[in-house]
């Protein structure tokens, strides 16, 4: 996995609420068995119009998000389905990080495993990213040894993380290969259980 | 003295391989259930690092997302068929148990893992889909996982966790003839919101739920992640034992009386402290449709069609305009007076026999209504074979619906099963979401029984009246 340190970025907007990860992905795309590829296809429904064409309307194909690397999204990002192809697609696309007032779990667990940062931030705040997101020049930093975010303009906010998964991010670590470890406790358990 | 526990507490504390101080907890997983579509990005894994599946024999997969539902052994689309190739080359390559295609116990996982008797009560039990909740109706800790957590598992047989939050769903009361537990589960949600659940594992109680057959509490606790949830589960009791005695999986002879001592144990203790409890009366619970884009924009059938203005918040008004507009309804509408051009009945919360029987009942002698395409797609293929043994298959046949196999079909139209754009399909599953059955679909979640009645009327009709007319 990609260590996650610091970030910055341009910010982007997504103003809606139970963005759900049939959205975020649709089924037509599950079927590739690769991990890759799959940023072409993400939003493809909002994002694309029946030709085929982009869709102007849709928040990620306005001018001012080219090349944003933070979505601010509203409450309850990433409901519905366990399918990882929405954080695979979300990263593939060029985030690094998801900032909203909550998360769906298992989504917010598939974030993680992918060097995606899920950050959730007070309501208040996530209302403020809105709007400022609405520019073309907004950029935030992310530090995850900090634990905030900022902007050049004064705007600071700090958020949780477990400390477990914070170190794996950090260090990019291979969760499989850590859990090797502590493989003698799987073993007693087993001999225990039988 | 032992403190107090719930159930959860009692499922999570078993299975603790590993504990420490700012670490998630390493829980040992008792059942991995594994299908096509979340699996060949986790095998490959292994495969690159040289890895190996530590117990195949607590895994078991089986093909249900993309298969067809018609000449299922005709697979036209090329990368679909491509991933179900590579489930049996991993499954024969990794030593994992395959129900496929050819299996008499092939169906949708959620439907086999309880059919076979490999959910159990106390068992943690994963699966690569948020629906494996479902496995909690029988008192098991059973959720959803991703693609990595997959391979997590199948490399190690744990996962590193965090203890859940409890929260206890009280369902009192009784509930009205023509009122199913797919109303239930729908009306929590509606009442409760898409996700009072996320963080808690939900311990559904209260007397509605205990009189509740063993499909019924599927039902229950497959919806628990349309509430966010991380899990929902039903203490199990008399209803458990007798489902799971005698099925393939399930101990055999003195080793299941041995087995129920020890399940009857799993229940949550007296005076036991849950983080939250919420409550819903039965009674009041009407046959209940879905008018929105999420599992909670629902209406009792004898309501209408919202107004964004009735919500409270900005972002709620904005949500139910948006939705309204995609649904293609009009504030005001009565629930009675939406028409559907498709009915599907199946998926892995309504495809079981007894949902099957419900439909049945309201179809018998009757024909679906012009202009109406019905499906019904069986949860497995052992369903199948029994409701052709029972004569259920034959009803549907002869009212004018299509007779399928097994597979999850148009709840999520990753097969060749899907509804056009811009038409409303009545349908049994769990998600309503945008562009869930096909591009531009109009999804109303409903009970069988009330997919059953919009199949012969043509539009959403309240069951309730159509059993009054039976009793007379």
């Amino acid at each position: 996995m990609e260590p996650f340190v610091v970030h910055k970025g341009k910010v982007a907007g997504l103003d809606r609420a139970n963005v759900d990860t049939d959205q975020i992905i649709p089924k037509q795309f599950l079927k590739r068995i690769e991990r890759t590829g799959f940023g072409r296809f993400l939003f493809y429904d909002w994002r694309y119009l029946p030709d085929g064409t982009p869709n102007p309307h849709f928040e990620l194909n306005r001018p001012e998000n080219e090349g944003a690397t933070i979505l601010v999204a509203n409450e309850n990002f990433g409901c519905g389905s366990s399918r990882e192809h929405a954080p695979w697609a979300l990263a593939d696309y060029g985030f690094r990080a998801i900032i909203a007032p909550s998360f769906a779990d298992i989504f917010y667990n598939n974030c993680l495993k992918n060097s995606l940062l899920p950050i959730k931030l007070p309501k208040e705040d996530v209302a403020y990213l809105l709007k400022q997101a609405e520019r073309s020049d907004y950029e935030l930093t992310i530090s995850l040894e900090q634990q905030v975010v900022f902007d050049e303009e004064g705007f600071t906010s700090s958020f949780d993380i477990d400390p477990y998964r914070k170190q794996l991010l950090l260090k990019g670590w291979d969760e499989i290969d850590l859990t090797f470890v502590y493989e003698p406790y799987i073993i007693a358990y087993e001999k225990a259980r039988s | 003295m032992v403190a107090p526990k719930t159930i959860i507490e009692k499922i999570w504390d078993e299975h603790v391989v590993y504990r420490e101080d700012g670490k998630p907890d390493l829980l040992y997983i008792d059942l991995h259930l594994v299908h096509e579509v979340t699996s060949p990005q986790a095998f490959e894994g292994l495969r690159q690092k040289g890895r190996k599946v530590r117990r195949p024999d607590l895994t078991f997969a089986t093909m249900d997302h993309n298969v067809p539902t018609v000449n299922r052994f005709v697979i036209e689309d090329e990368v679909a068929k491509n991933q179900m190739t590579a489930l049996e080359r991993n499954c024969r390559e990794f030593g994992v148990p395959l129900a496929d295609l050819n299996s008499p116990e092939q169906g949708i996982v959620h439907v086999i893992g309880p059919e076979l008797g490999l959910t159990q009560p106390g068992k943690t039990i994963v699966c690569g889909d948020s629906h494996t909740s479902t496995h909690g109706a029988f008192g098991a800790l059973a959720f959803g996982i991703g693609t990595s957590e997959v391979e997590h598992v199948l490399a190690t047989q744990t996962l590193w966790q965090h203890r859940p939050k409890t929260m206890q769903v009280n369902v009192t009361g009784s509930l009205a003839t023509g009122v199913s537990a797919k109303d239930v589960i729908l009306a929590i949600i509606g009442k409760f919101g898409v996700d009072f659940g996320t963080g808690y594992v939900l311990e559904f109680t209260g007397d509605v739920i205990r009189r509740m057959s063993m499909e019924e509490r599927m039902t229950i606790c497959n919806m628990s992640i349309e509430a966010g949830a991380r899990a929902g589960l039903i203490a199990p009791d008399d209803v458990t034992f007798a489902y799971l005695r005698g099925r393939k999986y399930a101990p055999k002879g003195e080793a299941f009386e041995q087995a129920v001592e020890k399940w009857k144990q799993l229940r949550t203790d007296e005076g036991a402290v849950y983080d939250r409890v919420v409550h819903i009366d039965g009674s009041e619970i009407a046959p209940t449709v879905t008018w929105g884009t999420t599992p909670a924009m629902s209406s009792p059938i004898d309501g209408t069609v919202p107004y964004p203005e009735q919500f409270a918040t900005e972002t709620e008004q904005k949500a139910v305009q948006l939705a309204l507009e995609y649904m293609g309804l009009k504030p005001g509408m009565k629930m009675t007076d939406i028409a559907v051009q498709h009915v599907f009945i199946g998926s892995c919360t309504n495809s079981r026999m007894s949902d099957l029987r419900e439909a049945a009942q309201i179809v018998k002698g009757k024909k679906v209504a012009p202009g109406v395409r019905a499906l019904v797609v069986p949860g497995s293929q052992q369903v199948k074979k029994q409701a052709e043994e029972e004569g259920i298959a034959q009803i549907f046949i002869d009212a004018g619906f299509e007779w399928r196999d097994s597979g999850c079909s148009m709840c999520l139209g990753m097969n060749p099963d899907t509804v056009p754009a811009g038409e409303h399909c009545a349908s049994t599953s769990n998600r309503n979401f945008e562009g869930r059955q096909g591009k531009g679909a109009r999804t109303h979640l409903v009970s069988p029984a009330m997919a059953a009645a919009a199949a012969i009327y043509g539009h959403f009709v309240d069951v309730r009246t159509l059993y009054q007319e039976v009793v007379r």
